[in-house]
This record gives structure tokens, sequence and C-alpha cells, in this order.
């Protein structure tokens, strides 16, 4: 497998007040392509800023970001924007759906940054629902849906314009246990018959378990790996 | 599904503060759609049958003011002065002074339908017999529209100035014409009678008129013809200003106050409220909304396209409020213009020109009520957005 991104010397500081934090001094890490990682830690160890980063919502102070071999750190507002567009689908704790749309409508959304025409947008909308298996709540509204159906909702925006890297952050931290697993199990799926690279932060070791491998944050640095 | 789908269903998100917000601007549309229109009609009355070779002189001190008879020959008598004319002002009304008020002239009937032919349009049948009738009286169209007036009927028409010896303020007049204007457009709620009639039957102000109309050779010579009547009745009791229709109708119309500053005031006035009622309410719906416009930046939606979404609802907003304040305030005008109330401004409709600034004012009233959270929803960081409680 080769580096699907990967991450060299990376700082990252932020100021509170007069007060400087560095949380990242020099961090170095790779992700390979079709890798399911998760990635736990202790709250303030860094974990979503590293996602951040990862995903191109935050920027480095210093150091290389690459993705599929180009450097993206030196990137634009502009071009930022498009590239995660097209090659990373996001899945957050509380959903994030839009409430005024429909299922399918929120489905949709990235797909407003494509070319694509309306009919092949239908399709792949209808792909993705049927993925989470959510085909029958096409047209309902968040607010009409369980909190596990959102989180389908979510993944099926996350995939549909099949970007290469999915990025969750505590997917499952709002659901219950058995509706967390079916998500989990979703994403294991994801990785294993899609080939999608998932990076998920979580804070849950059963969560954990589903990925292929856990890495583990402390003050800015990955102090353990475990298989 | 399309960003303007995407506008549209985040404008209705909350139907009620919506529809509370189009209403607000609705009522800022209606107030100018109404006095703005109002306006127009009220300028375009004043210029209604102005001719550029047509003088008034009316007393320096005001134009309420009379100014004796023989006057009219000594104007005429100016080298460029080609006709002349006089009218007096005798606060006409039918039957009720409360509702039934409308413009009417004590003039010289020969010299007045001549002077003014192309502006008061009669046959040649009527203009005889109406300079033939001592009690004759021509009536415009409107009027005699509104108070089913025919040709030939005898008609009591009353004054708010001038009383006859035994007391009655109404003068019996005979309808001998009634007359279009130059244009459909054009205001004919008026009438005009015999001078004579009253002069020899009033209890004052006898040999006394209101204003003299003159036409001059040429406009050219307009300057110089205003000179000459001014200066040769400058220090006598009866001094006398000299101005073109045009100035003169205008500052008739200032009687009732500077229409125009007032009509901008009320405008401005209103349309100021609801600058910073819209404002208010658009940045207070975009903060709750923060976390949404951070995930659609975090999906790839690029900033300027997040600022034209978030201005374009605040357009939208606008726009709807304009149109359905433009097209009920349209609806008014139209009914109001067949009304007989309205018939002394003549057309009341709104102008294309009244419906276009209407637009450009939504389209500016939208720009500056979204420019807040439009630039706050460009400015917003990701980061900052997703954390936000």
């Amino acid at each position: 497998m080769s580096a699907l991104i990967q991450l060299n010397n990376v700082t990252k500081n932020y100021r509170r007040g007069k007060e400087g934090i560095a949380i990242f001094d020099g961090l170095t890490m790779s992700i390979e392509k079709g890798d399911f990682v998760a990635i736990m830690g202790p709250s303030g160890s860094g974990k979503t800023t590293l996602l951040n980063l990862l995903g191109g919502t935050d920027r480095c102070d210093g150091g290389q970001i690459i993705f599929d071999g180009e450097r993206i750190d030196g990137y634009s507002e502009g071009q930022l924007a498009a590239w995660r567009a097209r090659s990373v689908g996001f899945i957050f704790q509380f959903y994030n759906l839009m409430p005024v749309l429909t299922a399918a409508q929120n489905v949709e959304l990235p797909l407003m940054l494509t070319k694509l025409p309306a009919k092949k947008r239908r399709d792949n909308v209808a792909t993705a629902l049927k993925i989470v298996e959510l085909s029958d709540r096409a047209k309902h509204k968040p607010k009409e849906l369980s909190g596990g159906q959102q989180q389908r909702v979510a993944i099926a925006r996350a995939i549909v314009s099949d970007p290469k890297l999915l990025l969750c952050d505590e997917p499952t931290g709002d659901l219950d246990r058995n509706t967390a697993n079916d998500i989990l199990r979703t994403l294991q799926q994801l990785n294993r018959e899609l080939g999608k690279t998932i990076i998920m932060v979580t804070h849950d070791p059963e969560a954990a378990r589903f990925a292929n491998r856990t890495l583990h944050l402390d003050k800015g640095s990955f102090a353990e790996v475990t298989a | 599904m399309t960003d303007f789908d995407l506008v549209r269903k985040n404008l209705f998100r909350k139907p009620l503060r919506t529809i509370l917000l189009t209403v607000s601007i609705f009522m800022a549309f209606l107030i100018f759609g109404m006095l703005t229109s109002l306006n127009v009609a009220l300028n375009r009355a004043s210029e209604t049958g102005a001719a550029n070779d047509r003088l008034i002189v009316s007393n320096k001190i005001n134009f309420t003011q009379p100014l004796p008879i023989a006057y009219v020959n000594r104007i005429a008598a100016v080298p460029g002065v080609t006709g002349v004319t006089h009218s007096s002002w005798f606060g006409a009304y039918y039957q009720d002074q409360r509702t039934s008020r409308f413009v009417g002239f004590a003039v010289d009937p020969a010299t007045y339908v001549a002077l003014y032919a192309n502006d008061i349009r009669l046959t040649e049948a009527e203009k005889k017999a109406f300079i033939g009738e001592r009690t004759g009286v021509i009536v415009g169209k409107a009027l005699a529209d509104q108070y089913g007036w025919k040709l030939g009927q005898t008609v009591p028409i009353s004054s708010n100035i001038y009383v006859q010896p035994d007391g009655r303020r109404t003068w019996d007049m005979k309808v001998t014409g009634i007359f279009t204007g130059a244009k459909p457009t054009d205001s004919t709620a008026a009438l005009y009678f015999h001078y004579d009639y009253l002069n020899e039957t009033t209890t004052f102000g006898r040999d006394q008129i209101g204003n003299v109309a003159v036409r001059t050779a040429s406009m050219d010579l307009n300057n110089q013809v205003a000179k000459t009547i001014d200066a040769a009745f400058a220090n006598s009791p009866y001094e006398t200003s000299t101005v073109d229709e045009k100035t003169f109708a205008q500052a008739f119309l200032k009687q009732a106050g500077d229409l125009n500053l007032i009509v901008t005031m009320v405008v401005a006035a209103a349309f100021a409220a609801i600058l910073m009622i819209v404002s208010t309410t658009l940045v207070s719906a975009m903060r709750e909304r923060t976390k949404e416009i951070g995930v659609m930046k975090t999906l790839g939606f690029s900033s300027p396209r997040v600022l034209r979404m978030v201005l374009g609802e605040a357009l939208m907003l606008s726009t709807l409020g304009a149109v359905l304040g433009l097209a009920v305030s349209a609806f008014v005008l139209a009914g109001l213009s067949n009304s007989p109330v309205a018939s002394t401004f003549g057309d009341l409709s709104m102008s294309p020109l009244v419906a276009l600034s209407g637009l450009l004012l939504a389209i500016t009233l939208g720009l500056v009520t979204g420019a807040i959270p439009a630039a706050s929803a460009l400015r917003m960081s990701i980061v900052d957005a997703l954390n936000r409680r």
C-alpha cells in the first residue's frame, strides 16, 4: 500500500490571550490508502485539530501535508475548498444535516459542487442512500429520522461524491451501543468493499475495535500504536 | 437542487419570521409606491398645459393677492406680447364644500379659449356658445362625468371665496362646453366661466383679477418680456412677478408644502426603519445557522459562493416584499385613478419609472441588509463555526 496522506514535521500553535499553545511540534505520520485508522486520546490531545489539518479545514503553521502525492498545505482557501469537495467526506458527531432539506437533498449537497447532470446526481444520491440502507427515507427531513438514521444520511452525504478519504469525528458519540455498532459496521463495509480510507477520532475503545489499527495521541504526538 | 433552491428553502425555514419581515418590507414599498406615484402625478399635473411661450403675471407679494384688471391692456401693449388673458381663482365646489371642491376659474372667455386652445379642447360650436352666453361655463370631461353634467344643463356652482349681495355663495351656470385635454392623461377636473358674470355679482374684489397669462412671440423673448412687465408695475401698489407657466404651476402646488421633500422624508424614514429591522433579523438568523455555514464550507462550498447565497436570501426577501408592495400600490392607485377625488391629479397610475425605481431600491435594500451577515459568513472560519455551540 502507498501513503494516501502524509504529515511531515507539522507544527500547529494556538493563541489563548497572550499565551501561545503548541498543539503539534513536528508531528510526522502517514496513513496508507485503504486503511481504517482510529485515533484515540484524552481531551486536549489534539485529535480534532489533527482531523482539521487532515481535512484541510485548518492550516498548519509549519511542515508539510501531502495528499496522494500532492502538497496541500500551500493551497489557497479556494483550492482547499475544491480539494475537500472532490477528495474528502466528513462525518460529524452530531450529523450536521441541513434541517430544511430532505435526506436526499442533504446527500445531494456535495454534488452541487460538481458539474454532474441532474439525472446522474439523482442516480448517485439513490446509490448512496441504498448503500446506507435508507432508500425509503429519501424524502424525510432530519427531524423525522432517528439519530442512527441521521448519521446514515451523513455517511451517504460523505460518500456520494466518491472521495478517497473519509474523516469521522466521534461518529458514534451521540448514539446508543447497538446503533453505534450498526454505523461502525457500515464504515467497516465502506472500507473493505469500496476501499475508502477512513480516519476516525473516537473516545470509545469499542468503536476503535472496528478500525484496522488505533493510534493514541497524547500531548501532540503519537505515544503508542496498536494493531 | 440548485443554489436558488437552497436559498429559497433557507429563507422559509421559519415561515412566520419570513412572513413578518416580508410584511414589513411590503409596507415600506406600499408607502413608496403610493407616495412616489402621487408625487409624480402632482408634478405631471403642474406641467400639464405648461407652454414654453406663456408667462404668468401675478401679484409680487403672493399669487393669491389680486391685480387690477386694468393691467391686462397695459400688459398686452408690451413689445413681444402676442396674446393676453386673465383668470381668477373661484374656490369652486358643487353642493358640499368638504367633498366636492375642484379647480374653478373666472376667465375672459374669448381670450382664454384662444390662448389655451391647445389645452382646452372644445368644438367651435362650444367655444361660440361659451363666449356668447354670459352665464356659460365650460367643464372638463372628468368633472362632467363625475357629476353627470350635460351640455345645456344649468348647474349651481358655489364659491368658498366670493359672496353675492344677497349672501348667496352660489352662481347658476349653464354648461356650454365639455372640454378634453391635450393628452388623455391630462387632468380635466376643472371649470371656467365668465369673469364678467362674477365681477358684476360679487360683493368684493370687483375689477380685480388673480393673474394674467401672456403669450410671447417666442420663448427667447420670455425673459425680456417678463422684465419689461415687472418694471412697468414696479413701485405701484400692485407690483408684479412674471414667471414662466411651469414655474408658476410648481409654486402653486407648493402651497401644500414641498411635496418632494415630504415624500422623500416619509419614504426615507420608512426605509431606515425597515433597514434596521431586516438587518438585525438577518444577522440573528445567520447566527443561528453558523454551524450549517461551517458544514457547507467543510463540504467544499467556497466562501464567495456562501456569501452569494446569504446575499441571495436578503435579495429574495426584499424583492418579494417589494414586488408585493409595488403590485398592491399599483392596484390601489389604479382604483384611485378612477375615483372622483383623485381625478384632480389626472393619471395616478404607477409609471414604469416608479416601478423600476422601486425594484432598484429593493435590490439596494437587499444588498445593504445582507451585507453584514454575508460578510460574516465570508469571514467565518470552519473551525470556529463548527465549534460554535
